[in-house]
């Protein structure tokens, strides 16, 4: 998994929670709240989505690792590896 | 003894606010039943079929309607929380409303989903309290989102803000008929929360009215994975240290489950908690007469016309009062004429594919309880029969005069109509308040650790505000806690 897929997955999740966004100009480097309309019940959502698909858990402590796409990318490609590595 | 089912969640009653809880719990993998004790869902907002036609229980309109494409909104945070596409609930906006006071209506004060088309009119008829209106507007506006942090009495703060009785008693009119369970005054968190919901933001209807929305929530429900059981109430809750230990259905089964969500409102709750009894709030001797949980009657006349024929095309709904002053609290006799809500279902914008057969004319009013349970089915129905005349007439005096006066009751062709005793009897909700007990739980907390309140007795306004507490509910007491614990904003 290349950090560009993780983008895209979390893209993905975004997508099927927020369809009312548009999408199609995300900033990577930007934080998610400061141009889209996400409050924490959305964030909710994602950190959710990524157990319900992918069986990622993403504790507490660490959901600050999911304010902008790249950090996203930083935090949960490892993530994303060490699962596919071990099935 | 019955071996039983666990659940991860139980959820008492197939309500808006029940559903959409348990559209958040299943789709997140939550091992989810709804136990519904009717054989119909909707609770206090469904429907049902009469003579070969489909009546909304509760249904006026869906408030808190924005255009598509407007970001922020409690309706957008619903439809987001259930992942429903906005189209499917074919929300048709109002043409326009009205609150009409003095003997016919004299004042009045029009109002659209146009926020702009009510500053205008308190600017024409009250120009001296424009600027206090606009004042008001912008605390409602910037508190509604966060209302739980506002206890206080709203009609002291408008009577500070605008010292104009007339006109705090006309704003206040539609916030009270639409949502408020507690008499006379509303808390004034709730009173920003209603302000938006029906000025800021504005009606719709989809044109089959509620049946539509609960389509969509079973549908979403169904699909992710939701069991429900009907004409299968819950009798009994079984406590055991300071927890829901197990749950005994109407059939005599009992069940178990980690977490159970109630939404058939806080002192029916409390009642079926084994050994605890009814809490004060419930006992008729505890709280006079005024202070009690309201009560409402509701006149339908299907019209064999659209209700523009008869010159009443222009107004959605019109809420109004004869009065000096707007009372609202529980009438000494049956029915309180003097003032209530009319409402045309007809008057949405509705697309040219749906334009109905027939018309329809609504008119609600505040009952009196005690005033209709436990008559003799004869004088049930006579004094039914009876009101159903005295509350057509006394909307009448507040819509544009007919052609003839014989106009109205010549188009009628089909009647109904519902009293507390109705709605308790089909909602089992208690006294048939339909904005339940007028102390409120917004935390959904009770006396046991695993059991929560959702629905009415959350205080939220509307089929919005069910939902959206149902959706609250499931997020912070058992998803955000199985994530790790994360508040709502």
């Amino acid at each position: 998994m290349t950090k560009d897929e993780t983008k895209k997955l979390v893209l993905d999740i975004i997508a099927d929670i927020a369809p009312d966004e548009d999408l199609s100009n995300v900033k990577p480097e930007v934080r998610l709240r400061d141009q889209l309309q996400l409050d924490s019940m959305d964030f909710l959502d994602i950190v959710m989505e990524l157990r319900k698909r992918h069986g990622i858990e993403v504790p507490e402590a660490d959901y600050i690792q999911l304010a902008s796409l790249d950090s996203c990318a930083e935090y949960l490609t490892p993530k994303f590896n060490a699962l596919a590595a071990k099935s | 003894m019955n071996s039983g089912s666990h659940y991860d969640v139980a959820i008492i009653g197939a309500g808006l606010s029940g559903l959409a809880a348990g559209i958040r719990l299943a789709h997140f993998g939550q091992r989810v039943c709804i136990f519904e004790r009717h054989n119909a869902v909707g609770g206090l907002n469904g429907f049902y079929s009469l003579g070969g036609r489909k009546f909304d229980v509760g249904l006026h309109a869906v408030t808190n309607y924005i255009p598509p494409g407007v970001k922020g909104s409690p309706l957008g945070k619903l439809l987001r929380q259930l992942r429903i596409d906005r189209a499917e609930l074919g929300l048709r906006p109002q043409r326009r409303s009205r609150v009409a006071f003095g003997p016919h209506g004299e004042t009045d004060l029009k109002f659209t989903n146009d926020f702009r088309i009510l500053e205008a009119e308190v600017e024409a008829k009250f120009p001296r309290r424009a600027d206090a209106f606009r004042r008001v507007s912008r605390f409602a506006r910037d508190h509604s989102l966060k209302p739980e942090a506002l206890p206080g009495s709203t009609r002291d703060f408008l009577r500070t803000e605008i010292g104009d009785p007339l006109l705090e008693d006309m704003l206040l009119c539609p916030l009270m008929f639409y949502g408020s369970a507690r008499p006379r005054d509303i808390d004034l968190g709730q009173f920003a929360v209603m302000f938006r919901a029906i000025y800021l933001e504005g009606f719709a209807r989809p044109r089959d009215g509620v049946r539509v929305i609960l389509r969509v929530l079973l549908d979403r429900y169904r699909r992710a994975g939701g069991e429900r059981r009907m004409k299968c109430g819950v009798r009994e809750i079984r406590p055991s240290n300071g927890k829901v230990a197990a749950l005994v259905l109407d059939t005599g089964e009992e069940i178990t489950a980690t977490h159970v969500l109630s939404s058939i409102g806080a002192p029916e709750t409390a009642a079926l908690i084994a050994g605890a009894g009814l809490p004060a709030a419930t006992d008729p001797g505890s709280a006079a007469r005024a202070d009690r949980a309201l009560g409402f009657v509701e006149t339908i006349s299907v019209l064999n016309r659209l209700p523009a024929t008869l010159g009443w095309g222009a107004d959605a709904i019109v809420f109004f009062n004869d009065s000096e002053r707007f009372t609202y609290e529980n009438p000494a006799e049956q029915v309180d004429p003097r003032s209530g809500i009319i409402c045309f279902p007809d008057n949405f914008d509705y697309g040219p594919e749906e334009a109905p057969a027939e018309g329809m004319l609504r008119c609600t009013c505040l009952a009196n309880y005690e005033g209709w349970i436990g008559l003799p089915e004869e004088t049930y129905r006579a004094d039914k029969h009876r009101w159903f005349d005295r509350i057509v007439e006394s909307a009448c005096r507040f819509l544009p005069p007919l052609p003839d006066p014989g106009a109205l009751t010549a188009a009628t062709v089909a009647t109904d109509m519902f009293t507390p005793r109705t709605v308790e009897q089909y909602t089992g909700h208690a006294r048939g308040a339909i904005y339940g007990s007028p102390i409120k739980a917004p935390d959904g907390r009770t006396a046991l650790s695993n059991l929560y309140l959702c629905g009415t007795d959350q205080g939220l306004l509307g089929i919005v505000g069910a939902m959206l507490g149902g959706i609250t509910m499931a997020n912070v007491h058992i998803l955000a806690r199985k994530a790790a614990p994360l508040s709502p904003s």
